[in-house]
């Protein structure tokens, strides 16, 4: 009963014309688990966002929520999902509270409990005071916690997001997340679309996008373990041949990133000394550090993460 | 858990049709520009054109049914450009994403734009009925009348629905309005009498507001036609405006299969 995944995608491919955006995409996310799809814009993660959320129809491979496939049993899906749009869907017109009743009969939820439901799922969001204001006097991530209570109103079993830390400050961002994390704990799966790495860190696992394509796939931890050791970053005028030099003397394989050289090892403290005695005079700045996503972001595509725009 | 036992309380729709219409009100009544203009302008219509009308004998009363015509046009116009509102600031896909069948979704707007043009030219047709001394009809006129008008508001807000779903901008629907639904209305007889074998008088024919214009006009106006000038039976006009009504419905709920590129942002 419980092998099912929350969410268990097949081979998915997306194209908008021409442009293949998502190509061929596969990866389950289990019950009760905060699922993060990393990927800078035009990655094709908000594409698998509007798949998976039913909004778009499926062209090739299959997505199912909880077993169901939202191919042919979409109305299925949809009363188990809770979507958050980065656009923000309430309406500003309108009350919170008139925004959540609105939202709970499209969600078929009883009128005998809808009101105290609403009030209750808005008080969670520390929006209780603000039951009676219409969204548009609101601030912006006074806006994003309706978007969510509108979203959870329905008891969902699955909420998907996306990119829903856009807009807000850091103090807010947090308090989104351990609101995720309270609700991991009751069993919700949350899937979101982010282009923050350090987002992304905060989920139970991650899933890399470049290209329409899943880089990576993996616990932040296990991701950033896969690197092995330290990140050397090595800034120079002339990456090809600081690279050659490095591949002769100390036989490693450096990578170029944007002009760079990086190199991926276990005891990069050890290795700075010997570079700058024996290649000093061709490296202006060595940086050392634990890899961070970003690093395995360039490891596992050989892109920078905020280079790669859409193509 | 499998997908059998997935199968969930279904969506009453009934409540989900009433709260996209009942939005729709809500949002008409608290942007007090709209009710001022969607009810200055038939006024102001209505002076200008029976004034200047007078000179060849059209006053008021001839006027009456057009200008009700139009207040049910340009509500239901007005209300429904709210589509493209809905989609570009994010509603809609809420809509779209949730478990409500899609033609629940276009009934409810529909309805929802149907009530306000509707009220709007039941005020009207109150102050015609009190201020116009050659507008008497008997309670049963009016009562029909106001059913009539139903009818055509819900063909209407269709129209504009159907209309509206495939438009991305508010502009591109601003010149769908002046090249389609103006014409339609000035082509409806309520404007130009139709008299003689003109172009003018095919199009008036094939036009299907004219058979509510002159339904209205059976209703409300009756001595106030021109010698000469056509007007069909009443029994014409009401199937023509049911017919109108449903195809507009059906074309909506087929409609809205359809994605727009404006749903992708």
């Amino acid at each position: 009963m419980s092998d099912t995944p929350a969410l268990a995608i097949r081979d998915v491919r997306y194209a908008y014309g021409e442009h293949e955006a998502v190509r061929g995409v596969s990866f389950d996310v289990a019950i009760g688990e905060v699922f993060a799809l990393l990927g800078p814009n035009g990655s094709g993660k908000t594409t698998l966002f509007r798949l998976i959320s039913t909004l778009v129809p499926l062209q090739a491979g299959d997505i199912r929520v909880l077993g169901a496939s939202v191919r042919d049993q979409a109305t299925a899906v949809r009363g188990q999902l809770g979507v958050v749009f980065q656009a923000p869907s309430v309406d500003k017109k309108l009350t919170v509270l008139e925004n959540m009743v609105h939202h709970g009969r499209l969600y078929g939820v009883p009128s005998s409990q809808l009101k105290q439901k609403a009030r209750s799922m808005v008080e969670r969001l520390g929006l209780g005071e603000k039951l009676g204001a219409t969204v548009e006097t609101l601030s912006g991530g006074q806006r994003r916690r309706v978007e969510l209570a509108q979203a959870m109103l329905h008891d969902p079993r699955m909420l998907v997001l996306d990119e829903p830390a856009t807009g807000l400050d850091p103090g807010a961002r947090s308090d989104l997340w351990r609101y995720f994390t309270g609700l991991a704990d009751e069993g919700v799966t949350i899937v979101l679309t982010t282009h923050l790495l350090e987002e992304a860190e905060r989920a139970d696992r991650i899933g890399i996008m470049h290209r329409g394509e899943l880089a990576a796939l993996d616990t932040p931890a296990a991701l950033q373990a896969s690197l092995g050791g330290d990140t050397l970053i090595l800034r120079t005028t002339d990456g090809e041949s600081l690279a050659a030099a490095i591949r002769d003397q100390f036989h490693l394989s450096p990578t170029i990133v944007d002009g760079t050289v990086r190199l991926e090892q276990p005891n990069g403290h050890e290795l700075v000394p010997r570079l700058i005695e024996s290649l000093g005079s061709q490296i202006d700045a060595v940086t050392l550090g634990r890899p961070t996503l970003e690093d395995v972001f360039i490891a596992r595509t050989g892109h920078q993460f905020f280079q790669d725009s859409e193509d | 858990m499998s997908s059998e036992t997935l199968s969930t309380r279904p969506v009453p729709v009934l409540p989900a049709i009433v709260t996209l219409a009942w939005r729709e009100l809500v949002r008409f009544c608290r942007q007090r520009t709209r009710v001022f203009g969607a009810l200055g302008q038939p006024i102001i219509f209505w002076l200008m054109f029976s004034q200047g009308f007078q000179s060849v004998d059209l006053g008021y009363a001839f006027q009456f049914p057009g200008i009700l015509a139009m207040i049910l046009l340009f509500t239901a116009i007005f209300t429904t450009i709210s589509i493209i509102e809905d989609r570009n600031e994010g509603f809609l896909q809420g809509v779209l994403v949730s478990p409500v069948p899609r033609w629940a979704m276009v009934l409810g707007k529909i309805v929802g734009g149907a009530v306000i043009a509707w009220l709007q030219a039941m005020i009207f047709l109150l102050l015609g009925w009190l201020t116009i001394a050659e507008i008497h009809p008997s309670i049963t006129s009016v009562l029909a009348a106001m059913l009539l008008m139903m009818v055509m508001a819900i063909a209407l807000t269709g129209l504009g629905f159907y209309l509206a779903w495939r438009t991305d901008s508010s502009q591109g629907y601003h010149a769908m309005m002046s090249v389609l639904l103006f014409p339609m209305w000035l082509l409806s007889g309520s404007f130009f009498p139709a008299t003689s074998d003109s172009l003018i008088r095919y199009l008036v024919m094939v036009n299907p507001l004219t058979y509510g214009v002159a339904g209205l006009r059976h209703y409300l106006a009756p001595e106030a036609t021109i010698e000469g000038g056509w007007l069909p039976s009443l029994g014409l006009c009401w199937a023509i405006s049911l017919a109108f009504a449903v195809a507009m419905i059906v074309a909506s709920t087929r409609v809205v299969e359809t994605r727009t590129k404006g749903d992708l942002k």
